[in-house]
Parts: C-alpha cells; sequence; structure tokens
C-alpha cells in the first residue's frame, strides 16, 4: 500500500490541529456516562463484602426489598451459571464462569470489596440505605494476600477447582506457569565477568482514571437491551455482559459515553450487567455509578509483583546470561498480565542466554485488569535497574550499555519471529544527544537515571465508514473510543487521503449497531489499526468520487485523478475542467446515489514501541522524599498523526509511571482490608509533583502500515519506575528493590546506608 | 447519603438554643471539607446540621497588639492567608491555614473547623499549641476556656459537649523578638494529609532563647504540645546542641502508629528532622522582630 500525499508529502497528517470534540469537553457539554438520564429511572447500588475472605452462607433481601422507594435486589441467585471453560468474547479469551462470579460472588466473597448484590431504588440515598438492611451470614476465612502467601504450601484457597497442569489435580492459587527459554543460561553465566542478581517486590497500583465505572442499563419487553456506559471497548461490553447475562449478543447494544479515563481498566465489566438485570426486574432504566471508594476497592489494579533478575555481562559489557523468576498477584481470578511480563522483560535486549519462570497467581485483591503496557512497568523496575547496576561495574555509560546491545531489525524477540524496523536504539541515541543527557547535574543529593522499556502494540479488527455529504464535506465513524484523541486523528487520516481541510471531516464514535464490530481501545492499537480502516475507506471513497467524475466526463474512472480534494483527467481535455470534491458532491444524486466508503481490517504488521526516560532527582536525606527536577522521554513513535496528541500520551505515561514508581500503592491491614480507599492516601502525582515533561518523537515508521504508524500510547509508564530508582542511587547510594520507593521506605534505605558506613568506619579505627 | 435537616441562624443565642434542642443529633457546619465527606462515608451521621458561617462572633478576625488575636471559628482559611496582619504577627498560623486542602478547600474551611473535626493531622492545631492559644466555648451553661493542647481527647473527640460550639479563638499578641513557623511533611508537594506536622514558636532574648513552644501533629492520638522539648530550649542559645536535643525529646514526646500514610519509626525520625527545621525558621523570623 502506498500512501495517498500530494508530492509525496503530508498535508494534514504531522500538523497539530484543534481536536473536533474539544469545545464539548471544555465547556461542559460532552456526555459522559453518568451524565445519562432517562424517564422513569432509577438509581442502582452495590453491596460489597467486609472481608477479604469468607464464605456467604446465606444472604436475606426481604428488609431491604421492604424499604419504600426499592424496586429490586439482585445477588449471583439471578446470574445463569456460566460456563468454566476459556470462551472467545470477541478477541479475548475469558472464563464466563469468573467473570460472572466477579459481577456477583456466589459461594465466596474473594476481596474487600466483592460485590455481593444490587439494589434499584428511587434514589441514590434510598439504595443505599437499603444496603444495609441486606443480611449476609459469613463463614470469615483467612485471606491469602501477597503471592509469597498464596504460593506457600498450605495456603488458603481461594477457588477450589482451579488447576495448573504441573500439579495434577491438586488444589492451587497457581492458574499458570509460563516458561521461556533460549540458549544455555548456566554457560552463560560462566561466561560472565560480572553477575548482578536481585530480588524485588512492587505494590498493586491503581489506573487511577478519573471518572468512576458507570453503566445505564434499559431493558425492553422484546428481549433487547441498552447499555450507556464509558468504556474502552463498546463491542466488548456487548459481548462480556452477553455471556454474564446467559443472552445472544444481539440483544444487547452498547452505546458508548464520552470516557474520562481508562488506562486499560475500562476494558471489562462490572457495573453493565447489574444495570440491565435490575432494569428487566423493574421495567425501568437503572443507573449505577461507582464511587471513588468502589473504584479503589472493586476494579481495575494491576498487580503487584515478586520478582527475581541474575544478569551476566562479560568485561566488555556484553549480556551473556539473564535469568527470570516472577509471581504476579492476578486478584481473586486468574489472568494477571505476567505472560506480558515475561515477554517484555528482556525484550529489548538481544540476550543469547535467557530463562524465564512466570506465575499468574490468584490472590485475595480485587481481579486485575489491563493498565497500560500491562505487566511491563513492574518487571522493567527489575531489569532495567540489574541493566544499571551491569553498566556500573563494566564502567560504561547506561546508554552505551543499551545501544551494544539493544536489539534492531532482525533481532530475536523473546517469542515470535525476528523484530522488523525498530528503533529502540534510535530512542537511546536521542537521549544520549538531547540537552537533557548533555546538560551535567550538580548540587548533592542529586542523580540521574536512565531506562528503557518496551511494548507490543496490538493489531486485532477495527471497522470505519466515510461518508461524503452533499455539500462535500465527509463525516469518519469508528467504533473506537476515544481515550486519546483519536477521533482527531481519524479526521486527518480522513481529510489527507481525501485531500480536504480537517475541519471538513466530522468524525464520530458510533454505538454497536451503527458500525462494524471493531475492538477494544486498547494495545494502542486506535491509531494503529482503525486508522488503517479509516485509511482505506478514505481510499473507498475516493475511488467512488474518481468513479463519479469518470461518469460525468464520460472517461474511465482509471483517466482521473484526485489530488488536494480536487478531481481532474490525467490527461486534461476540453469541456472536461477539474471539479473540486464540493462539485462532485452536488451531482452524486444524478450519478448513482451517495457515496460511502467503508473498510475493516483485522490489521497484520503491528510496530512495537520501545522509548527511553532520562530523570533527575533530588532526594532529602532526611525524610527520604523524591523530587524530580527534570524528565525526558524518547519513543520511538512510527509516524505521529498529530504529534501535540502523541506527546500527550508520553506525558500521560510517564507521570503515571513517575507516580507508581514513588507512591502510588494498594495498603491492605492484616486482615486483608484496603486503607486507602480514596484519592487522598492513594497518592497520584499531582500536576506540583511532575516538572513539564519533555518528549523527543522518534520517527521510525512501521513498515506494517501505510502510514508508518506504531502504537503510541502505553511504552512510555514502562521505563519511569527504574529510571527513578537508578537516579535515586546516584543521588544518595542506595538501590531500592521496592515500588513505591516512597519516603519511608527511602529513608529506611538510606538510614540502613549510614549506618553501615558508620559500623565500617568505626571498625577502620 | 443519610437524609438530615439544615438550619443556618444569624446569631449566637439562635445557634446556641438548636444546639441544645437537638444535642448529640446535631453537628456545627463551616465549610462541610471535613464534615460532608464523613456524611457521605457514613462515619457521621447528623439528623440535624446547623450552619455557623453568619454568625457575627464567628465570622471576627480582629488582632491588637496589646489583647492579641480574636479569630472567629468561621473565619475561613484563605481570609487568614490573606490578612496582612496575620502575615505579620502570625505567620507560622497563617502558612498552616493556607496548607489545609487546595484553594478552593481554603475558601470554605476554617482553623476553628480544622480543630473541632478532632483530626489528629490537622494542620492549623499544632500551630495554634506553638501560639498558646485557648478555645473560646459556648454552651447551655455558659462560657468556658480550655487550651488548645486540651481541646482534642481522641481522634474524631473533643471536649465539645453535645450543645457546645467552639466560637473563637483567643491568641496572645506576640511578644517582643519573637515568631513562629510551621511544617509538615507529606509526599506529595500539594494536595496531601501531614504525615508528620510541627509547628513551633520562639521568643528570643539577645541570642539565647527565652521561651519557644512547640506543637505536634499526626505523631498520636491528638495534637501534643512538646512540653520537655519546649523547655529544654529555654535559656539556650539555638545552636546544633540545642535543636538536636529539643529534636530528640519531640521525638520522644510522639507516640506514632503505622498506617499508609507511614510507619511509626518514620514518623518519629521525621518528628526530630521537622522539630529542627521549624525551631530554625521560627527562630529567623523573631531575630527580624
Amino acid at each position: 500500500m502506498e500512501a495517498t500525499t500530494s508530492n509525496g508529502k503530508f498535508k494534514v497528517i504531522g500538523t497539530r490541529p484543534i481536536r473536533h470534540d474539544g469545545i464539548d469537553k471544555v465547556i461542559g457539554r460532552a456526555k459522559y456516562g453518568a451524565d445519562y438520564a432517562f424517564p422513569g429511572m432509577l438509581f442502582g447500588k452495590v453491596l460489597r463484602s467486609p472481608h477479604a475472605h469468607a464464605r456467604i452462607k446465606s444472604i436475606k433481601t426481604d428488609k431491604a426489598l421492604k424499604l419504600p422507594g426499592v424496586k429490586a435486589v439482585v445477588t449471583a441467585a439471578d446470574l445463569p451459571e456460566a460456563a468454566n471453560r476459556l470462551e472467545q468474547a470477541g478477541e479475548m479469551a475469558i472464563n464466563p464462569h469468573y467473570l460472572s462470579m466477579n459481577i456477583l460472588a456466589r459461594d465466596k466473597v474473594l476481596y474487600d470489596g466483592h460485590a455481593i448484590a444490587a439494589v434499584a431504588a428511587t434514589s441514590p440515598h434510598i439504595a443505599e440505605e437499603a444496603l444495609k438492611l441486606i443480611e449476609v451470614d459469613y463463614e470469615v476465612l483467612e485471606p491469602a494476600m501477597t503471592v509469597d502467601a498464596a504460593m506457600k504450601p498450605g495456603a488458603p484457597i481461594l477457588l477450589p477447582d482451579l488447576r495448573n497442569r504441573e500439579e495434577g489435580d491438586k488444589q492451587t492459587n497457581v492458574a499458570q506457569h509460563y516458561q521461556f527459554k533460549r540458549g544455555d543460561v548456566e554457560a552463560g553465566f560462566r561466561a560472565a565477568d560480572y553477575v548482578v542478581e536481585r530480588e524485588f517486590n512492587t505494590a498493586m497500583v491503581h489506573q487511577g482514571y478519573i471518572e468512576p465505572h458507570n453503566a445505564v442499563g434499559i431493558y425492553n419487553a422484546d428481549g433487547q437491551a441498552t447499555i450507556y456506559c464509558s468504556t474502552q471497548g463498546a463491542f466488548d461490553v456487548r459481548s462480556l455482559s452477553a455471556q454474564v447475562l446467559g443472552v445472544p449478543v444481539g440483544k444487547i447494544k452498547v452505546v458508548p459515553a464520552e470516557i474520562g479515563g481508562g488506562f486499560g481498566g475500562k476494558t471489562t465489566i462490572y457495573l453493565e450487567p447489574l444495570s440491565v438485570l435490575l432494569s428487566k426486574k423493574t421495567g425501568h432504566p437503572v443507573k449505577l455509578v461507582m464511587t471513588r471508594s468502589e473504584v479503589l476497592r472493586a476494579s481495575g489494579p494491576t498487580s503487584g509483583s515478586k520478582i527475581k533478575v541474575k544478569m551476566g555481562a562479560t568485561r566488555d559489557g556484553k549480556i551473556v546470561a539473564a535469568q527470570v523468576w516472577m509471581a504476579y498477584e492476578a486478584g481473586a481470578f486468574p489472568g494477571s498480565p505476567v505472560g506480558a511480563g515475561a515477554m517484555t522483560i528482556l525484550a529489548p535486549y538481544t540476550i543469547e542466554n535467557l530463562q524465564i519462570d512466570a506465575y499468574d497467581v490468584v490472590v485475595n485483591r480485587p481481579k486485575t485488569a489491563a493498565y497500560r503496557a500491562p505487566g511491563a512497568s513492574n518487571a522493567a523496575m527489575a531489569s532495567e535497574t540489574v541493566i544499571d547496576e551491569l553498566a556500573e561495574k563494566c564502567g560504561i555509560d547506561p546508554l552505551d550499555l543499551r545501544i551494544q546491545n539493544g536489539v534492531k531489525e532482525g533481532s530475536p524477540q523473546v517469542v515470535g519471529p525476528p523484530f522488523r524496523r525498530i528503533g529502540f536504539i534510535e530512542t537511546c541515541e536521542a537521549i544520549k544527544n538531547s540537552d537533557h543527557y548533555k546538560s551535567p547535574l550538580s548540587g548533592p543529593y542529586r542523580g540521574r537515571g536512565v531506562a528503557s522499556g518496551f511494548w507490543f502494540n496490538a493489531g486485532m479488527q477495527s471497522s470505519a465508514t466515510v461518508n461524503i455529504h452533499t455539500d462535500g464535506t465527509a463525516s469518519v465513524v469508528t467504533g473506537s473510543p476515544d481515550i486519546g484523541g483519536s477521533r482527531a486523528s481519524m479526521a486527518m487520516i480522513t481529510a489527507e487521503v481525501l485531500g480536504l481541510p480537517v475541519t471538513d471531516v466530522r468524525p464520530l464514535v458510533a454505538d454497536t449497531d451503527s458500525i462494524g464490530h471493531t475492538d477494544v481501545t486498547g494495545g494502542s492499537r486506535v491509531t494503529f489499526a482503525t486508522g488503517m480502516a479509516v485509511y482505506e475507506a478514505a481510499q473507498d471513497a475516493a475511488r467512488q468520487l474518481r468513479e463519479r467524475a469518470a461518469k460525468v466526463w464520460e472517461v474511465k474512472p482509471e483517466d482521473v485523478e484526485l489530488h488536494d480534494g480536487v478531481l481532474s483527467l490525467k490527461e486534461k481535455a476540453e469541456g472536461k475542467a477539474p471539479m473540486t470534491i464540493k462539485e462532485m458532491a452536488t451531482k452524486l444524486a444524478r450519478t448513482g446515489g451517495p457515496i460511502i466508503g467503508r473498510a475493516s481490517v483485522n490489521a497484520r504488521g503491528v510496530g512495537p514501541a520501545f522509548a527511553t526516560t532520562c530523570v533527575d532527582v533530588e532526594v532529602d536525606p532526611d525524610t527520604g522524599k523524591v523530587q524530580i527536577l527534570r524528565c525526558t522521554i524518547a519513543q520511538d513513535v512510527g509516524k505521529a498523526i498529530h504529534p501535540s496528541y502523541v506527546e500527550g500520551q508520553m506525558q500521560g505515561g510517564t507521570a503515571q509511571g513517575i507516580g507508581w514508581g514513588l507512591n502510588e500503592e494498594y495498603f491492605y491491614d492484616q486482615k486483608g482490608i484496603l486503607r486507602n480507599t480514596g484519592l487522598l492516601d492513594y497518592r497520584m502525582p499531582t500536576c506540583l509533583d511532575l516538572p513539564l515533561i519533555e518528549t523527543i518523537l522518534v520517527e521510525v515508521p512501521n513498515p506494517g502500515h501505510p502510514l508508518g504508524v506504531r502504537g503510541v500510547g502505553e511504552v512510555s509508564i514502562v521505563p519511569p519506575p527504574a529510571a527513578l530508582a537508578n537516579a535515586i542511587y546516584r543521588a544518595v547510594g542506595v538501590r531500592m528493590t521496592e515500588t513505591p520507593m516512597s519516603p519511608p521506605r527511602l529513608l529506611k534505605a538510606i538510614l540502613k546506608k549510614r549506618a553501615a558506613e558508620e559500623t565500617q568506619s568505626a571498625a577502620a579505627d | 447519603m443519610h437524609a438530615f435537616n439544615y438550619e443556618s441562624p444569624s446569631t449566637l443565642a439562635d445557634a446556641l438554643k438548636l444546639m441544645k434542642a437537638h444535642g448529640e443529633k446535631a453537628r456545627p457546619l463551616c465549610g462541610g471539607t471535613d464534615l460532608l465527606i464523613q456524611m457521605r462515608a457514613g462515619v457521621r451521621q447528623p439528623e440535624f446540621v446547623v450552619d455557623i458561617k453568619k454568625i457575627k462572633e464567628l465570622r471576627e478576625l480582629k488582632f491588637s497588639a496589646r489583647a492579641g488575636l480574636r479569630l472567629g471559628a468561621a473565619v475561613s482559611c484563605i481570609d487568614i492567608a490573606e490578612n496582612e496582619e496575620m502575615r505579620r504577627n502570625y505567620p507560622g498560623l497563617t502558612e498552616a491555614a493556607h496548607l489545609i486542602g487546595s484553594l478552593q478547600i481554603q475558601n470554605r474551611a476554617s482553623v476553628g473547623g480544622n480543630l473541632c473535626n478532632g483530626s489528629p493531622a490537622a494542620d492549623s492545631t499544632p500551630a495554634l499549641i506553638a501560639l498558646k492559644a485557648r478555645a473560646r466555648i459556648a454552651g447551655p451553661r455558659g462560657e468556658r476556656e480550655v487550651p488548645v493542647e486540651e481541646f482534642v481527647v481522641s481522634p474524631g473527640r473533643t471536649v465539645l459537649k453535645p450543645g457546645e460550639l467552639l466560637v473563637q479563638l483567643l491568641i496572645p499578641a506576640p511578644a517582643p523578638h519573637s515568631s513562629d513557623a510551621y511544617l509538615r511533611f507529606i509526599p506529595r508537594n500539594e494536595m496531601d494529609i501531614a504525615v508528620v506536622g510541627v509547628g513551633a514558636s520562639v521568643t528570643l532574648d539577645g541570642d539565647k532563647v527565652k521561651a519557644a513552644r512547640i506543637g505536634l501533629g499526626a505523631v498520636a492520638a491528638t495534637p501534643l504540645f512538646a512540653q520537655k522539648a519546649s523547655e529544654s530550649l529555654a535559656g539556650k542559645k539555638l545552636d546544633d546542641a540545642a535543636l538536636e536535643t529539643a529534636a530528640r525529646l519531640a521525638s520522644e514526646a510522639s507516640s506514632p502508629i503505622d498506617d499508609m500514610r507511614g510507619t511509626a519509626e518514620y514518623r518519629r525520625h521525621v518528628t526530630g528532622v521537622l522539630t529542627r527545621r521549624v525551631l530554625t525558621i521560627a527562630a529567623e523570623r523573631a531575630r527580624k522582630r
């Protein structure tokens, strides 16, 4: 495929137009999930477990039902028994049994906040009062809160039916063991001059989207249901809800609302099937909106983990062997991103001898959901600090060590065929040549660290239509909820192909009945895959425009060309003057009717992404507090369609990675109850905690995409925790092996080092 | 949220009548920055909410060089932070009021409310303790005064009995060559709650400390007056040894817990660190007066 451009240069792509959905969002007119209201609408609330692990002996709802204003109560008894096996739901393989048990607990509650029942009432306050009248009799069980606790012999078992291949018929909390091997690890370590071995513990963290989960369900007497909700994937909400409710997919329509952040956490379902169930029982639309506390207790987080990394290098800096053991908290049901962690942890380097063992472990915490490059940031915290230590031992600049061992076109991947053209080394070189890296950093307790990261990116299915209106403007319709400025990018691609001003193209996100199947907005796939569908749909519209012009001029379509929005004959002819699309649009009715360009793709040719981040910190040695002085990220973005939104993705991911590294953590007490259920004590960085994050766009076009696009949304979150740890080391001389590197943890390490030095100097005296 | 009745009396007498009539079922409301959150979370469920923002005595901010400060319980943090006399005479209390929440919160919240909420981590309370503030309380049996360090009795509970209201905070006029300061430790740079808070006032006599008061926050079940640490400074030069002693005594006075905001060990250490720093700042300010 060749890009249609004027003189091989882009006119629209690479510019920075104002987003089409900007005004509505700025003035507050845009409709988010919680903004929907319908006549007769009821309000739902969810009863949640106060225990980390307990058997449900009975649930009594009669008192709640008697409260005036309460219209219905649902429990797991209202859900069909779902199949206990992996099933395809859209592109995701899910186990409907576990998904259903997470929507409403069946026999056991498995984490603090686990949903047990839902109430619909005439006001949210009555619904809340009704929750207090539901009587649940629990037999409290011992929880397993960490991978260590869940993996040890005799650990409390969460899911009695869970088995893995290695342990046969034994009950277990280990859902999966993945192993990846290459070469001969032991021989590799024997060849190493330096070996570094470290153990890491990283805390569970939340995506931190500001908009809580929400859903309005409307069940019609004819058996059709409509769900309005804030989601990254309307088609996924439809297929997952259909699984849980035991109805065919076609019985549900999902209308995606504007979305106030998702970062992966809005790719699954929580309230959606409850809204339909309650609507079915009451005959009214039912709206449910989570509180912040519910969001933190029961949605989204990504895994805490324990990771051991051993890496060896020769004196001249060649990494010769690596061995990794990693166990991720899946939450209450199988499915942590440990597989992705295993496949990303060593991905930036060519290492001949490696072995990676990865374990997916269920623990009494909320079921984890995707979070921006799932599983990669905590993995990189481990590997990228060990790399830093190796560079120090070898006496090589940490960027040079990365460049020396870095993957390039033709290098092997941990899994899959060799890399095609990629830009990892270019990101290291971009940092090396940056003003930031070249500027000296001086002053006490200050340090600079670098780290790199990898993310696969995804392809999958997308659909698009491009409609030519009667005035020659166009609309582009996709099924990809816009979480990162994708509407603007889709309009820009359409405008580029048709030669229209970008303001003449209106981008729309459609519901599940109004566009072909489109997979989730995730995996950094929208600009890549939906962009590919849009590119092809616009080409289809352009082809039809040429055909119509050929009809008007009574020539063959191949004699007509479209450039910069003007249709003309390749060879000029008398009385057949060029026509703008606008002029052609007035003739559509007479030449065959409206033009709809359309395309659907199951996108191949995904181009993976790499990023390298450099950060300067200053540590308060008496309190352990870290201030970030400067931060720069260089990322291979393929081709930036709208550079501002690409920069925004890079800055956003970096900010989240910094929060992960410094202060964010799920804090459970001894009984397994989450203590920090608000944003005061779940500490995401505020704008006052971050410098302006500098961005360097490295554009190594993806050969698998007509416009060179690579996914850009995720990889930026991968390097920051490790880059911070490396910077802290240079500032105060301690190697941190835990996240968050919060003031208490860092101070403890500093005081320990100080005490050791004092003992040493006392011994020397 | 539980249903409740809302009243907004315009005189202290009316407010006291309402408070008396509803007793334990009533809760005064100023900015609501703590109360509304607690009501939403179901932590407090008052049947009657009595808005005290319209009462003259509670809105008063009056300073005189002789009598000191009368600070109405409903004066907003921002009115304190933007008051030139407050900044000059009580810089520590002013900076504490200016640290509570965001600007939006400071427009609603009051120092009186910060105290009545009874949180051990309240930012303005250690600053008030350092200034030797007294709480003027009115109730069914008339008025009484309580030293601020005795006001909070346990987390979320104060000396206020059913029917009583905090009317004003009474703060002595600053002595010659004295000033105050407040520092808190938070993991972030803003929008956070104190992991440790230390307020100090220092009065100098030449190059020596004549008197000092140190208030501690977030390191015990209630805000504390660190008496031994304070008294250790009297008659001493504020050198490294004196600072070290005061810091150690302040750490020893704390009895923190482990929680999600920090470990006990961490809080004890940082109490010492902040005590040193805040005394140094207060003394610097005092030298200029």
